[in-house]
């Protein structure tokens, strides 16, 4: 960790993660990001811009949703205004804001569905707060409806479960659905309807960055590990996120999974059609654009014929991956029914190592004492492994396999109670860095805590999302840029490959593990 | 003059609050959930489920972990309020069910549970900031409602008696489709014309997280997204996709 000897462009840690700040009325309402421009949204079948009659249109799309998903219609409804939950979002810990609460948020919303949808609304607007659908209204929508990154931590506090994510998901698609659009997620899927990934890397580039990789690889441990593209009838087709390809730390997990399925002796490839596992569609909460991004991943596995599909480290593309993929692009009938269908890589990795195919060197790892972050995505979206609350523990067992030094960060902010890292539900970008750093505080003071009582100078995660957050915030908290590391970035240094040599060390401090 | 019109309010309430809760229920029974968004960790099968829903609904579990102030005030409510209103089977029944009658002093105690619980809900909602700002006019109103119940019950308990026997042959009656003859006594007048707004009230309400509870996807769902496939009816008529990938534009 660097000193903290910058302090002026350091913001104030918390005295405790989830401490709990006055409210500030609009501290947060000029914080909005850039608007998508025409071509964004009409690629992905939206208007171009703000539609004429968009009030009626919006109005519509409400009545449209509560009858096409019973959580809105249910959530809309439930509310007791009981207050649990609204300490619990860490971008209202992060700016005082009030219509960050998580209540406060959906009421923006709720507000107006009553206005249009209840009885009490229509006749005693004032008495319930229901508001008419103004200029104002929807811009305040937009506002606030990007400044959630649907991570359900809130959800974990409601004593009815309400998801603020549904209800936020709802709003973003209503505002698609009249032309007000994003313009980082929107660019981003039509980006992915070209070319396959997010980034808009075509097969050429990316075959050559894997090149590259592989010259890396070779040079590093002398063995020619493969990363492989488009090959056609290999047993598992990676999906992962192209962060993967070309970002720190995403491009040392990425090296991870090559050494993994490299001493597992499982063939593998990369889909340049599906070359991306980050799945936006859900951001915006289109059903249509997610199940559009998920049906390629379909196709690529038909076409080369492979038997099963893993993800790579993601968060919300796990979440895709296990809750929705089935249902939006199955019946993967056409797989090898005895793996789950898709497999997490750590799944994959805790398998190889509790089966003792892989030769590790935990002492590899001794330099970083650890922690891990809970992804949002992965820890109440999903799950891994046979057991409930398997998405907890399988990242913690490879993690401990490959290190000596692990701690917990407090468990009001770990597992199901994790913080967002301040950059997930596409909030990703830079015209909303002020909130990603205030959002980031409640998991930065989490951590620094650990710090001081641990002396923890690493923190792995499982999500591309929160490792580009963490790598751009991490040093206005006073961390190098490098204490985000993957969970197979970790498992790269300690696994040792057949026939490589361990320069200096003595061949017996390479334990098998048991 | 009196009796009929309760009677009539006692039976457009009792209509209003079935027909509407009825057809809510119905509603929400039969939005389809298109995607499985149980929240994590979550039973991977549906007596799972039901154990998470039975610990929800009689430990209020998620509120425990969440908030104890909310949870101590609101549990103290609800119970409060569930047994005094199994006591006041007392009124409906002509031979008392002999659990009523174990139950019937600790009933009378409960009161004072539920108004604490009330009464402490209430004070969050006015003094804690955050929930003040979350707080509509309506919140305060249920709170003042059921402070009204509550209170008129109380004392009609524990200060002034009403003519009980009386009140409970007009109940008897009413149950029997024959109105009586309803003492008038003020506070009897306020504590059930009360409870007859609480029940019309009831499925245009926030009480609509009552059913609501048990329709909540993040919840209920069982885990077993990679197992079941689930495609809702709506979601089945969207135009199919192309099958295969279209021919390389490798630059």
């Amino acid at each position: 960790m660097a000193p903290l000897d910058d302090k002026k462009d350091v913001p104030m840690f918390s005295d405790y993660p989830s401490e709990i700040p006055k409210i500030q009325c609009g501290a947060s309402l000029d914080t909005d990001t850039y608007k998508a421009y025409p071509e964004h949204n009409e690629a992905l079948g939206f208007p171009g811009e703000l539609i004429d009659n968009w009030q009626e249109v919006a109005i519509a799309k409400i009545g449209e949703l509560a009858k096409k998903n019973r959580a809105f219609q249910v959530y809309l409804d439930a509310c007791v205004k009981c207050g649990a939950c609204t300490d619990k979002c860490h971008y209202f810990l992060g700016t005082s804001d009030p219509k960050n609460m998580p209540v406060a948020r959906q009421d923006l919303l709720r507000s107006v569905y009553r206005r249009y949808y209840t009885f009490a609304g229509k006749y005693f607007p004032w008495l319930v707060g229901a508001r008419d659908l103004t200029k104002e209204v929807l811009d305040e929508w937009y506002t606030y409806y990007h400044q959630c990154s649907q991570c359900r931590r809130c959800s974990v506090a409601c004593p009815y479960g309400i998801d603020t994510a549904e209800i936020s998901m709802a709003a973003r698609e209503i505002l698609d659905t009249v032309g007000v659009g994003q313009k980082y997620c929107n660019e981003i899927i039509a980006k992915l309807k070209k070319t396959g990934n997010n980034l808009g890397l075509n097969p050429k580039a990316l075959r050559a960055t894997l090149e590259d990789l592989e010259e890396d690889l070779e040079d590093e441990t002398g063995i020619p590990v493969k990363i492989p593209l488009d090959v056609k009838g290999a047993d598992v087709l990676l999906i992962t996120p192209s962060a993967d390809f070309f970002a720190e730390p995403h491009i040392d997990g990425l090296l991870g999974y090559a050494k993994v399925f490299h001493s597992a002796g499982v063939s593998w490839t990369i889909s340049s059609y599906a070359s991306e596992a980050a799945n936006f569609g859900m951001f915006i909460g289109s059903y249509e654009n997610m199940r559009e991004v998920s049906w390629r991943i379909r196709q690529a596995a038909k076409d080369l014929g492979v038997k099963r599909i893993i993800f790579g480290e993601c968060g919300h593309a796990w979440r895709v991956g296990y809750s929705f993929l089935n249902t939006l692009a199955g019946p993967f009938d056409f797989l090898d029914q005895n793996y789950p269908i898709p497999q997490h890589i750590l799944e994959f990795t805790l398998d190889e190592i509790e089966s003792g195919n892989l030769k590790i060197d935990k002492s590899k790892n001794d330099e970083h004492i650890m922690t891990y972050h809970d992804s949002c995505n992965v820890a109440r979206g999903s799950a891994m492994g046979p057991k409930e609350g398997g998405q907890f523990d399988v990242p913690r067992a490879v993690i401990k396999a490959v290190c000596n030094n692990f701690h917990e960060m407090e468990r009001d902010s770990i597992r199901e109670n994790t913080f967002c890292c301040g950059g997930g539900g596409g909030l990703l970008t830079d015209d909303l860095m002020d909130l990603r750093i205030k959002g980031a505080k409640p998991r930065m003071t989490a951590l620094q805590q650990v710090t001081e009582d641990h002396g923890v100078n690493k923190m792995a995660a499982i999500c591309a999302i929160c490792k580009t957050q963490f790598a751009k915030v991490m040093p206005k908290y006073g961390y190098d840029m490098d204490s985000i590391m993957s969970v197979h970035q970790l498992v790269a240094n300690a696994v040792i490959l057949d026939g490589q040599e361990t320069d200096e060390a003595d061949p017996a401090a390479a334990e098998e593990t048991p | 003059m009196i009796s009929t019109v309760y009677a009539v309010l006692f039976y457009l309430a009792t209509f209003l609050m079935v027909a509407g809760v009825g057809m809510k229920v119905w509603k929400y029974a039969n939005t389809p959930v298109p995607l499985n968004i149980v929240v994590s960790p979550a039973p991977r099968t549906k007596r799972g489920v039901v154990f998470r829903m039975f610990r929800e609904v009689i430990f209020f579990e998620s509120l425990f972990k969440s908030n104890k102030w909310i949870w101590l005030f609101g549990y103290l409510f609800h119970w409060g309020m569930l047994i005094v209103l199994l006591r006041h089977f007392r009124y409906f029944t002509l031979n008392t069910w002999w659990w009523v009658e174990i139950i019937s002093p600790i009933g009378k105690l409960m009161a004072f549970a539920m108004l604490a619980g009330l009464l402490g809900l209430w004070a969050r909602r006015i003094f804690q900031e955050r929930i003040r700002y979350i707080s509509n006019p309506s919140d305060h109103l249920m709170l003042a409602l059921l402070v009204g119940i509550a209170g008129s019950g109380t004392l009609m308990s524990y200060v002034t008696h009403t003519d009980i026997i009386n009140v409970k042959a007009y109940m008897l009656g009413l149950l029997r489709f024959q109105i009586g003859e309803m003492p008038s006594d003020p506070i009897l007048m306020l504590h059930l014309g009360l409870v007859v707004i609480l029940m019309i009230i009831f499925p245009i309400s926030k009480l609509l997280h009552v059913p609501g509870v048990f329709f909540s996807p993040s919840r209920t769902m069982v885990d077993n997204a990679r197992e079941k496939r689930r495609v809702s009816k709506w979601a089945r008529n969207l135009p199919p996709l192309p099958e295969g990938i279209p021919a390389k534009e490798e630059a």
